[in-house]
């Protein structure tokens, strides 16, 4: 499959050794720590050192096939945060729409994420979403760019993510990942989350409550990794905030009645048609 | 050979060849009529469809001679010659150019007004010979057929006496009204060139257009771009003079076969940086599905542009940036000469309150006008899911009440037990629309595990005697 050729790298003369080359070829290790994307949660950025890294690659997974619509909030979420009103482009492979429906553009609205900024490219492979991706991660005006694939894809390897995090160190734009159907995988993300629902707080009358997410973090560049937030969207701040429980310092998943304890599984997805 | 058609009931000749011609066969006739009258008859089907196609790609072939060139269905094209006969050495040379490159029997001729071409294209003495250019005499000696009237019509002047538009012309035209109405006299004053009148071109020519044409056919596909380049430069100069900037550009590459191959790329914002340009042009290349051949050599590369804009000139930024919006526009450029139009796209509301009609998308390059509408949100927590099923999925449901909140419902033959619920809000069908739509009861759910879904009872109870039947709409972050 051929793949664009990623960045143009100014190749000094043939005649410099070839060290010199190499180290021209290489990129800063540890990009600019500026502006990291931060939750407004002073723990959990704690934690993370005072957030995340502006630009770089970011993995989402959906614990469960029952959590896709949790994983896509967090992520749009993040993406909202990230953005600071600025376009987010979000690339989602057609496949999607069946398995886990269509985006609603009311209900982005409706989490404060104004569907007016988002630009919305549909591309028919997976080959075609990293592509997508890898262009855009290479603007430098975007806010975020959301990228949206379907099931284990054998594509997205250490190659792709290694290509979207330097073009991503490069624009400064952050890039999420987010995987529905998938079971996280070693990567090159700077970081790699697993979210699942969690049970809302419930308003008068026993409704439903606010957006509410276990978001466990499987990995961490450069930080601690392997613990879990119990997190709720405070719509009027436009910010992350505790629920329910502080911060853990190890995995802790929530044992909700009526389900056994333990990591939940990834579901068996099938695709059929 | 003769080509026919079914028309009521019979077989009737639509086309004759010129042989089956001078044998006497003639559009009109029945098959059998002419089947009787020779014998080795070759007989095929009209393709009205096919003849129209052909014009079509007729008219592309002749913007070589000129840029406006009007179809005149169903077997004519109405070329503009204006100003472009001077590059062919006189309209004779543009005639014998026509002929040489076109390779078919034309009748053609050229006159002052497109009416008059016309009418001695199609009446005029001795059609498959040169005829002189379309003097007052020729004009005048037409049959009055040529004003193409209804046939009571042409009957009628015939039998009054009146053979040619020079009988006619002789007339006072008040007569000719009075007695046929506004149509033939107006007709006739077009003829005589009293009255003159423009084509509508089959395709509009934009402001900007730059070409090259080559004494060598080019045989190497891959110098295309190399020439684009140097077009696109041309252009956007072009366009720098003007003030203005493209909002499409289209090449087309003539082949010296005939084969006429467009590539068109499209900007969200009017356009003249011919950097950007080229690397649209380079992206659209890259996707093609069929990639450019150039066959027995490409001979002339045109550049235009199909649609222009004022484009004042910016200053560029003093940090060397062109800001935000440009870079995300030329993005949005390049993604959609890559994937196409209908898959780079925005969201646009929509005044509906049927949910799958709520919102819609529209190609993101359109401008931001056309989506006036702003997104609302209620406060408090989110009423809208954020994805939503189209169709909605089926589930079974269990409620204490028939028509109260369901307990437990399952979906995807998964089980869920509902622990947080809210509704009913009922969304009323659109009574305008015809299609039987049903009241729907949304109710937001929330199972033991967290997960939050949206979901409507189709229908109310007791209004139909079927108990109504459930659906999964959406699913709540």
């Amino acid at each position: 499959m051929p793949y664009p050729p990623p960045l143009p790298v100014p190749l000094p003369a043939k005649a410099l050794p070839f060290r010199q080359r190499l180290a021209a070829l290489a990129r800063p290790a540890a990009p600019v720590r500026q502006g990291a994307i931060t939750f407004g949660l002073a723990e959990l950025d704690g934690w993370l050192g005072g957030g995340l890294l502006r630009g770089a690659l970011h993995e989402v997974f959906a614990a469960g096939q029952a959590d896709v619509a949790a994983a896509t909030g967090f992520a749009a979420l993040l993406a909202l945060r990230a953005a600071r009103q600025r376009r987010i482009l979000w690339v989602r492979q057609d496949f999607l729409d069946g398995p886990t429906g269509q985006l609603h553009p009311p209900g982005l609205a409706a989490l404060g994420l104004n569907p007016a900024l988002v630009v919305l490219v549909r591309a028919g492979d997976v080959m075609g979403v990293l592509r997508a991706a890898g262009e855009a991660a290479r603007c430098g005006g975007l806010g975020a760019v959301l990228v949206e694939p379907w099931g284990e894809a054998p594509q997205i390897d250490h190659t792709a993510g290694r290509r979207l995090s330097l073009a991503a160190a490069e624009s400064g734009v952050p890039v999420l990942m987010l995987r529905v159907a998938a079971t996280p995988t070693a990567s090159v993300a700077a970081s790699r989350w697993s979210v699942e629902a969690l049970p809302s707080r419930p308003l008068p009358a026993n409704a439903p409550g606010p957006p509410a997410f276990t978001a466990s973090l499987l990995r961490h560049r450069g930080g601690a990794a392997g613990a879990t937030w119990h997190l709720e969207w405070d719509h009027d701040r436009h910010c992350f905030q505790s629920y329910d429980a502080a911060p853990l310092p190890r995995a802790v998943v929530p044992v909700p009645a009526g389900r056994a304890a333990g990591p939940a599984p990834a579901g068996s997805w099938r695709r059929a048609g | 050979m003769v080509l026919v058609e079914r028309a009521r009931g019979t077989r009737r000749v639509f086309a004759v060849d010129r042989r089956a011609a001078a044998l006497g066969a003639a559009p009109g006739q029945t098959l059998a009529e002419v089947q009787a009258r020779i014998a080795p008859l070759a007989v095929l089907a009209a393709d009205r469809e096919a003849d129209a196609a052909f014009l079509t790609w007729l008219a592309g072939r002749c913007e070589r001679f000129t840029p406006l060139v009007a179809l005149a269905p169903p077997d004519g094209l109405m070329l503009d010659i204006t100003g472009c006969a001077h590059l062919f050495h006189g309209e004779a040379g543009l005639r014998a150019a026509l002929h040489g490159r076109l390779g078919l029997s034309l009748r053609d001729s050229i006159a002052g007004t497109p009416d008059a071409a016309r009418a001695l294209a199609r009446f005029g003495p001795s059609h498959l010979e040169a005829p002189r250019f379309g003097p007052a005499e020729d004009v005048a000696a037409l049959p009055v057929a040529a004003l193409e009237a209804e046939p009571a019509t042409t009957r009628a002047l015939l039998r009054a006496g009146l053979k040619t538009i020079g009988d006619l012309a002789a007339r006072p035209a008040g007569a000719l009204t009075a007695r046929f109405g506004a149509g033939p006299a107006r007709r006739l004053a077009r003829i005589l060139g009293w009255e003159d009148t423009r084509i509508v071109p089959h395709r509009l020519p934009d402001g900007c257009t730059v070409e090259r044409h080559f004494p060598e056919p080019l045989v190497q596909a891959q110098a295309v771009e190399a020439v684009l380049a140097e077009l696109i430069t041309a252009l956007t100069t072009l366009l720098a003079q003007r003030g203005a900037g493209g909002r499409g550009f289209e090449a087309s590459l003539f082949r010296s076969d005939g084969k006429l191959r467009r590539i068109l790329v499209e900007t969200g914002r009017p356009s003249r940086d011919a950097g950007a340009i080229l690397r649209l042009f380079a992206l659209r290349i890259a996707a093609l599905n069929e990639p450019i051949d150039a066959g027995f050599g490409i001979e002339t590369v045109r550049l235009a542009t199909t649609h222009t804009e004022t484009l004042a000139p910016l200053q560029p930024e003093l940090d060397g940036g062109s800001g935000e919006g440009t870079e995300v526009a030329e993005l949005i450029d390049r993604l959609v000469a890559r994937l196409g139009r209908d898959r780079v796209l925005r969201f646009a509301a929509r005044d509906s309150h049927i949910p799958e009609r709520a919102a819609r998308v529209v190609p993101a390059q359109l401008p931001s006008a056309l989506a006036a509408r702003a997104w609302t949100a209620p406060p408090g927590p989110p009423a809208r899911p954020l994805r939503l099923f189209d169709p909605p999925e089926p589930i079974e449901t269990l409620a204490e009440v028939p028509d109260g909140t369901p307990l437990r419902f399952r979906w995807r033959r998964a089980l869920h037990e509902v622990a947080r619920a809210e509704g009913p809000e009922r969304i009323a069908p659109e009574w305008w629309r015809t299609a039987g739509e049903a009241t729907r009861d949304y109710y937001r759910l929330e199972d033991r595990e967290g997960r939050r879904f949206w979901v409507f009872r189709d229908g109310l109870h007791g209004v139909d005697g079927a108990a109504p039947c459930w659906f999964l709409h959406g699913l709540f972050a």
